[in-house]
């Protein structure tokens, strides 16, 4: 228990300076709920106050992005009248505590963020972290995330379509889950999370207001909070501030939600997440510079004798809030009894009021009772916005430069090739095996493959022949050595992701997971993380469009490696056909499209790669980020592949980008696909091997003069011809296609099932 | 123009899937919620796939008491073809449309992939148009999938041919690789797998065609 003497507003999270900033602002005192209030929407979740000063930085124009960063969801302008929006979050704590409940409320309320901008949720990835599985604790964790994300999203009806698996020792406390959601909508239906007209209806829709998640997004849940107004016993205050999904609710929800837009009922709407109904009221009141009269009272509760401090900051799930004029409030109440989704009127929008200096502000009252007493009174966008901005020091590990001379890429090699890439297959068919990754009928490459490639079509859409491809992608070794050149490679990965399905990338978006912001070297690390993601996003084209900061991954003093995830969006123009797969035919040309070499130090990095840190080498060099040698490549492959999907005829069989574990794993990736080997031709290093860096694809063609005649100045290595049931590279690599596939497909069952 | 009714209940998700699947065969689709009792109007019912009022107790448990459910027995009674495609499925056994039912997958997971069927019976609304033997890739999508009944159950509907469609590679667990059957009338029929996922060789395969194409025709190859 914490000392009974600690200040209200420090048990809530706020210092002593932003108290300050508190007075300042209401020029007054704050009473015990409004404190409340600033304590959950100025936490960082909420306020991105470590930050925010520097996600400024980060380019989020273009002429096709119709929302950027700051809403729900980002949007862009995807072609025959028809947007998507996609929006990534994270929901890493609460799923290290209790991993069902954490990765499925992780799905739900990133879909919410989605089909509040009117959109159809159409496709849910999932980037997972977690320690190795060598540890029972571990096993637990991804047993629970995972079906966690497989119950919710299933049962929703949202199909799941990718994501990344990584294991590495730094998550082992701090296992990560984010979760990614991109939806579609006609152009037109487009809203936003906007509050406007005075005298009209704020109206909760969806679950019942209960304890669950109280302070999920502070640390509300403590002591010194029993007794100031009856408010909670320390009980109470102790349960669990992990939320509850109810999918079902969601689904009704989602139905609704979509036919009240489809109808023009709603004015704004905005779903409720992190910090409940103050968030969600307070946020539609600022962007629209108006008030709004909450009524703690109208508002249908769990469990009774909650306090307006716990209603106010509830994170129960399945909610949402509808501004609504007046004379549609029955057409509402009929719609939503239809669907079976509980409406009740609870605030109004107000005038705001104008200051003596002349400025108007838009309030945000809490009150008991519609015109009854009020218990809480400050300005809307105080809450929203005006949270205190901290340029928290920055400081470059003194231990990096040591580390990166460190580096695998000079060692001789040392045990068996052969073994090695044994080690570095694992297929994650367990985990999506465990997913609808097809609902909706839009499915053309689903989870395991480069990314995922789906028809631009769902219900109430106008038809298309366009396709979206989404991947997600990180390299948390990469960025441990060198986060501003780390990141800027994992976007120049994801496009090149997105080019084995034939897609242009057109948007980012990005979930920063770091350690404590209060440890100068992690400022440092998000700092360059987004100074690299602005380089590579200004020379690749790329707007960023959303993200979300997930801070204090750190446990026992031990942050996590940096681990900012990208999620890409990309549009194929004509999607009639399937794109190659990394199928290869018996008798067809491999080859190697790309430089061979890393631009930089090393010819061919080990630093950062999977081969290393198999090797227990976490230290050393890696690639340069060079868009001039990457862009060429990454658009002639686009060209190849948009063709067969245009179901032009095409001589490309198969394609697969070269990513973690290197050459190796690619060719071992590709021969396992079709029980196919090959004979490499070209003399390849045991570095070449393993070595990691963007801008390379193994492409298998049945007519490599016509191959080679189209790629004009890309350059190409012939490295032999398909056929037999071994792959064979020089003198290092010599495994049956069996072997492979047997390693490869039995890898993380085996783990998951070990004893200990 | 043919007409089908394809029910929602609170927790149904394939309903939009359910539709195109005969809408992409030239017939219209309709959504009935499960609180309507009159299906008069339509030539055909399907229940899809999804969470019936969230599968709570067990799958297809509660919606047997939606009232849709009634004019659903009466439909079948009166002769007109009736499709349960996984959760439809469940709930068509739940409500005694069907004989047995669905448990848990043998490896307790929920299993999303492709599955080779093999058709066992033509005599039956939604395989009329296959032949016996035929080799169709469809895909699985379930919980609780692993059909299960009782020995004179089995034993009567393999000799009445009501077992209509069998797994080549039994993924679940299921008596007698069972996927599909129909009832006696051979006008209900339910299986787990999802042949309106199978209609495109742009999504991965188009083997479900015969299926979907065998319902809307509704030609009931009966004895």
């Amino acid at each position: 228990m914490n000392s009974p003497v600690e200040p209200l507003h420090r048990a809530l999270g706020l210092t002593d300076s932003e108290l300050g900033d508190i007075r300042g602002v209401l020029a007054r005192d704050p009473n015990a709920l409004e404190l409340a209030l600033y304590g959950v929407m100025w936490s960082e979740h909420c306020s991105y106050k470590s930050s925010r000063i520097h996600l400024k930085r980060l380019p989020t124009k273009a002429e096709h992005v119709l929302v950027g960063p700051g809403e729900n969801a980002g949007v862009i302008d995807a072609g025959d009248g028809i947007a998507v929006a996609i929006r990534i979050e994270s929901h890493n704590h609460p799923s290290a505590i209790e991993p069902y409940q954490g990765a499925a409320t992780g799905v739900g309320g990133i879909l919410r963020d989605v089909f509040t901008m009117g959109a159809r949720p159409l496709v849910v990835m999932d980037p997972l972290f977690f320690g190795e599985l060598d540890d029972a604790r571990q096993r637990w964790l991804v047993e629970g995330v995972v079906s966690g994300i497989s119950g919710y999203g299933n049962s929703v009806g949202v199909p799941t379509v990718g994501g990344e698996l990584t294991f590495d020792t730094c998550y082992a406390s701090n296992p990560l889950v984010n979760v990614l959601c991109a939806g579609a909508l006609p152009v037109e239906r487009l809203v936003l999370g906007v509050a406007s007209g005075v005298g009209n209806l704020a109206v909760l829709l969806g679950s019942t207001t209960g304890r669950d998640g109280i302070g999920g997004v502070s640390v509300l849940a403590s002591a010194g909070f029993a007794g100031d107004d009856g408010a909670a016993s320390l009980d109470d205050a102790k349960r669990p501030s992990v939320q509850v999904g109810d999918p079902y609710e969601e689904k009704r929800l989602i139905e609704a939600c979509l036919e009240l837009l489809d109808r023009g009922l709603v004015v704004g709407i905005q779903d409720l997440g992190g910090a409940g109904i103050v968030c969600a009221t307070s946020e539609t009141a600022a962007r629209g510079g108006v008030g709004m009269d909450v009524d703690v009272s109208a508002i249908p509760l769990r469990e009774p004798g909650m306090a307006p401090y716990e209603i106010m900051t509830s994170e129960s799930q399945e909610r949402m809030l509808a501004i609504i004029t007046p004379e549609n409030w029955s057409a509402v109440e009929a719609l939503c009894a239809k669907w079976e989704v509980r409406a009740s009127v609870i605030g109004r929008v107000v005038a705001p009021v104008v200051l003596e200096d002349g400025r108007s502000v838009g309030m945000l009252r809490v009150r008991d009772g519609f015109d009854g007493e009020v218990l809480a009174e400050v300005p809307a966008s105080s809450l929203a916005d005006e949270a205190p901005l901290y340029d928290r020091p920055r400081r470059r590990p003194e231990d990096l430069d040591d580390i990166r001379d460190d580096d695998p890429s000079l060692d001789e090699p040392v045990g068996s090739p052969n073994d090695d890439l044994l080690d570095l297959l694992i297929d994650p068919a367990w985990v999506y095996r465990q997913y609808d990754s097809q609902l909706f009928l839009n499915t053309v490459v689903g989870p395991g493959r480069d990314a995922a490639l789906l028809r631009l079509a769902g219900p109430g859409l106008p038809a298309s022949q366009r396709g979206f491809a989404i991947s997600t992608d990180s390299n948390p070794r990469w960025c441990a050595l060198d986060p501003r050149v780390g990141i800027a490679l994992t976007i120049a990965e994801s496009v090149a992701n997105l080019a084995c399905v034939g897609a242009s990338a057109k948007a980012v978006v990005n979930c920063l997971n770091f350690g404590n912001p209060e440890h100068p070297e992690v400022m440092w690390q998000l700092s360059e993380t987004v100074d690299g993601m602005s380089e590579a996003c200004d020379a690749l084209g790329l707007p960023v469009i959303g993200g979300n900061v997930s801070l204090y991954n750190e446990s026992g003093g031990n942050d996590i490696d940096p681990t900012p995830v990208v999620g890409l969006l990309g549009i194929v123009d004509q999607l009639v056909a399937p794109p190659p797969g990394w199928a290869w035919r018996d008798g067809d040309t491999v080859v190697l499209v790309g430089e061979r070499e890393a631009p930089g130090e090393r010819t061919f990095p080990l630093g950062g790669s999977r081969w290393a840190t198999l090797r227990g080498r976490r230290g050393g060099r890696i690639s340069d980020f060079d868009p001039s040698r990457i862009v060429p490549v990454i658009d002639f492959v686009v060209g190849e592949v948009a063709s067969v999907c245009a179901a032009r005829a095409s001589d490309v069989s198969a394609v697969h980008d070269v990513g973690g574990g290197g050459l190796a794993v690619a060719l071992s990736e590709m021969a396992a696909s079709t029980a196919l080997g090959v004979l490499i031709e070209p003399s390849i290093t045991h570095a070449e091997l393993f070595s990691e860096f963007p801008g390379r694809f193994v492409m298998a063609t049945s007519d490599f003069e016509a191959f080679e005649a189209r790629a004009g100045s890309v350059r190409l290595t012939r490295l032999g011809t398909v056929g037999g049931g071994r792959l064979v590279i020089g003198a290092l690599i010599d495994l049956s296609v069996e072997q492979i596939v047997t390693r490869r497909s039995g890898a993380l069952e085996a783990a998951l099932n070990a004893l200990g | 123009m043919k007409r089908f009714g394809v029910v929602i209940f609170p927790g149904s998700n394939c309903e939009y899937d359910a539709a195109l699947g005969v809408t992409q065969l030239g017939a219209e689709a309709e959504f009935v919620w499960h609180s309507d009792t009159d299906l008069s109007r339509f030539d055909g019912i399907i229940l899809p796939g999804g969470f019936a009022h969230g599968d709570y107790l067990r799958p297809g448990a509660l919606a047997r008491f939606s009232p849709v459910m009634k004019a659903v027995a009466h439909f079948a009674l009166e002769g007109g073809p009736v499709l349960g495609i996984c959760n439809g499925f469940q709930v068509l056994t739940e409500a005694g449309l069907l004989a047995g039912a669905l448990q848990k997958n043998r490896g307790l997971t929920f299993l999303s992939h492709d599955t080779t069927l093999i058709v066992a019976s033509t005599r039956s609304v939604l395989t009329s148009e296959a032949t016996i033997g035929q080799e169709l890739v469809v895909p699985i999508n379930h919980f609780s999938g692993a059909y299960t009944c009782d020995d004179a159950t089995y034993e009567s509907l393999v000799a009445n041919e009501q077992v209509i469609l069998r797994y080549r590679d039994n993924p679940n667990g299921s008596r007698g690789d069972v996927a599909g059957i129909c009832n006696e009338t051979r006008n209900v029929v339910g299986l787990m797998p999802h042949p309106e996922r199978a209609m495109s060789t742009l999504l991965g395969s188009a083997d479900g065609l015969v299926l979907m194409s065998s319902f809307v025709s509704a030609g009931i190859a009966v004895g």
